[in-house]
C-alpha cells in the first residue's frame, strides 16, 4: 500500500509542473539551425543562376541513389557574354524525397556549397497523396532558397 | 496441481507479428496447457533488411547511416562500434575532444534508450499511460538535445571514422547540464512510480528467472546478464574510449528475475549521469576530426572485431577489408539477438501475461535482432 501511495505522490506532483506538450499544427517547435530535413539546392542571387554545376559529386556520394543530375554548358558564361564564371551549369536535377535517408552526405560531398539540408518546417511537412509528387525537380528544389525563406546551414 | 483432474488439452497460441507487446514485429507461438506455457517457438526475420549486405556495397561514410537503422533506439552506440572498427583498421588516432564528445553522446543515448525501456516495460506490466508518458517526456528532451547537435531526431549519422562530422554547438556544456538535471528528475519519477509499487512488484518478482550460468551459456550480455549476478561490463572488461579514466560502478542484480533486469537498468541510468558529469569536466577544446581521415577512406586489408557496451549489451562489428573503400564483409553481433535466445528458458512454466513481461524485460529492438 505504501508503494502505491508513493506512486500517487509522483503523479500528483506532475499536476503542478509546466506541460511539455504543444498543440502541434498551430504551434511549431523552434528548430535548431543544424536541423536536417531534405536536401534543397541553393540559388546564386549575384548571377541569377544556381550554384550547382552538375558535377555529380553528390549523386555519387548518395548511399540510396535518390538523385539524378544532368549538366549543360552555361549560357551565362563570360565567354558567351554572360556574367558567370561557371562553365557548366545544372540542367536537370531530381531528388526523390521518398528515397532520401537524410544523411547529410551530399552536403559534405559538394565542392561548391550548392546543396544544403532544409532546416525549416517546410522540409518536414511534405506529405502528399501520390508518391510521384515526392520526386522534386530543379525549380522545386531551388524555390525555397530563391524566395529567401531559409537561413541555410552548410557543414564546413 | 488441482487441474490435473480436469482434462486439459494443449493448444497453440500465436502471438504477433503484429502485436503491441512484441516491441516491433516479432512472432512467438506459445504452446499452452490452460494458462501455463509449456513451450515457445520464436520466429524472427520480419524486419530483416539486409543491413550487413547493404553496407558491403557502400563506402565507410555511407555505411554509418545504415548502422543507425539497425539499432534505432541507441544509434550513437551503433555508430560508435562501426567507426571504431574502421579506425582500428586504419590505425588512426582520434582527437581527444572528439572522443570525449562521443562518450557523452553515447552515455546520453544509453539514458534515452533505458527511458524507452522503462516506459515500454510499464505498459507490458499493464500500467498504461503514466510511466510510459512520463518516460517519453524525458526521452523527448534528450532527443531534442541530440537534434540540436546532429540535426536529426533519431538517425543521427554524426560520427565519422576519425572523429565527428562537425563540431557541437557553443552552448553544448550548458545544454548537457540541463538534460542531465531533467533526466535525474525523470529517474526519480520512474523510481517512485514503479520500484516500490506493490502491483508492479507482484507482476515482476520471481518471474522469468534465469541464473548466471544459463545466461552466460545463452550468450546474453548487457543489463540482462548483469541482472543474473554476473559482473561483466565491456566498459570495464575491455575499456574503449576513455572509460579507463572514469569512475563508475558496474550494477548487478541478485535473482536474475524480471524485476532485477528492470532495476539494474534504472540504476545504470544514474551511473550514466555520473559518467557524463565526469566527461564534461574533462572536455577539452581542439580538433574534432583526425587529419588522417580523408573523405574517401581506403582501409588496408585485414579484419577486426570491435565490441562496445550498447544499452542492450555487446554490440560488435566484425569487419573484413580487402583494401577497398568499402567493407568486404560486415557482420553485426547484436545483443538483442543473443538475449532473445534465452527467452525459451525463461518463459516455460510461466503464464501467458508473464510471457509479455519477460519479453519486455529483455528489451529487444527488432531492428537489431533482424538487421
Amino acid at each position: 500500500m505504501k508503494g502505491i501511495l508513493i506512486s500517487m505522490k509522483v503523479t500528483l506532483s506532475a499536476f503542478f509542473r509546466k506541460p511539455v506538450t504543444r498543440p502541434y499544427p498551430d504551434v511549431h517547435k523552434p528548430l535548431p539551425e543544424t536541423d536536417r530535413a531534405f536536401p534543397i539546392l541553393l540559388w546564386d542571387e549575384a548571377h541569377t543562376e544556381p550554384y550547382c554545376t552538375g558535377c555529380h559529386a553528390c549523386e555519387r556520394a548518395c548511399p540510396v541513389e535518390c538523385m539524378t543530375v544532368l549538366m549543360k554548358d552555361n549560357p551565362n558564361h563570360v565567354n558567351n557574354d554572360g556574367t558567370s564564371k561557371r562553365k557548366k551549369i545544372i540542367d536537370k536535377f531530381w531528388i526523390d524525397y521518398a528515397r532520401c535517408m537524410r544523411c547529410n552526405i551530399c552536403v559534405e560531398a559538394c565542392n561548391f556549397e550548392a546543396i544544403a539540408m532544409n532546416n525549416t518546417w517546410s522540409g518536414h511537412e511534405t506529405s502528399v497523396y501520390d508518391r510521384k509528387d515526392l520526386i522534386m525537380d530543379l525549380p522545386q528544389l531551388l524555390a525555397q532558397h530563391r524566395s529567401g525563406n531559409i537561413d541555410e546551414w552548410v557543414v564546413s | 496441481m488441482s487441474n490435473k483432474q480436469i482434462e486439459t488439452q494443449e493448444i497453440l497460441v500465436n502471438m504477433g507479428p503484429q502485436h503491441p507487446s512484441t516491441h516491433g514485429v516479432f512472432r512467438m507461438v506459445l504452446s499452452v496447457d490452460g494458462e501455463m506455457i509449456t513451450d515457445v517457438q520464436p520466429y524472427i526475420g520480419y524486419l530483416h533488411r539486409g543491413a550487413e549486405k547493404l553496407c558491403e556495397t557502400m563506402d565507410y561514410r555511407q555505411g554509418i547511416g545504415f548502422m543507425d537503422r539497425t539499432e534505432y533506439l541507441a544509434n550513437f552506440n551503433a555508430e560508435l562500434s562501426y567507426v571504431m572498427a574502421v579506425e582500428r583498421l586504419l590505425d588512426i588516432e582520434v582527437p581527444e575532444r572528439a572522443n570525449w564528445i562521443r562518450m557523452i553522446l553515447v552515455e546520453l543515448n544509453r539514458l534515452s534508450s533505458h527511458f524507452m525501456f522503462v516506459g515500454a516495460f510499464g505498459v507490458d506490466c499493464g500500467v498504461f499511460g503514466t510511466p510510459f508518458l512520463y518516460s517519453f517526456r524525458e526521452r523527448e528532451r534528450l532527443i531534442d538535445f541530440f537534434e540540436e547537435i546532429s540535426g536529426d531526431r533519431m538517425m543521427y549519422a554524426y560520427f565519422r571514422p576519425g572523429g565527428l562530422a562537425w563540431d557541437v554547438p557553443a552552448n553544448f556544456v550548458s545544454r548537457v547540464e540541463e538534460v542531465l538535471s531533467s533526466s535525474e528528475q525523470g529517474i526519480k519519477d520512474m523510481d517512485g512510480l514503479l520500484t516500490n509499487n506493490e502491483i508492479f512488484l507482484s507482476r515482476t518478482k520471481q518471474v522469468g528467472i534465469i541464473d548466471g550460468k544459463a545466461a552466460i551459456d545463452w550468450g546474453m550480455s548487457g543489463p540482462s546478464l548483469r541482472a543474473s549476478g554476473i559482473e561483466y561490463d565491456i566498459r570495464r572488461a575491455e575499456p574503449y574510449l576513455y572509460y579507463n579514466d572514469i569512475d563508475f560502478d558496474v550494477i548487478t542484480g541478485i535473482n536474475g528475475d524480471v524485476f532485477d533486469r528492470y532495476f539494474v537498468r534504472l540504476q545504470e541510468m544514474r551511473q550514466s549521469i555520473n559518467i557524463v558529469r565526469q566527461c564534461l569536466a574533462n572536455l577539452t577544446s581542439g580538433a574534432i576530426l583526425a587529419d588522417a581521415a580523408a573523405r574517401n577512406l581506403r582501409t588496408p586489408p585485414g579484419e577486426v572485431y570491435i565490441r562496445t557496451e550498447a544499452p542492450r549489451g555487446e554490440y560488435g562489428i566484425y569487419l573484413v577489408s580487402n583494401g577497398d573503400n568499402r567493407p568486404y564483409r560486415l557482420k553485426i553481433r547484436s545483443a538483442g539477438f543473443s538475449n532473445l535466445q534465452a527467452l525459451r528458458d525463461m518463459v516455460i512454466g510461466s503464464y501467458i501475461p508473464d510471457a509479455v513481461v519477460i519479453l519486455g524485460s529483455i528489451d529487444i529492438v527488432l531492428g537489431e535482432v533482424d538487421r
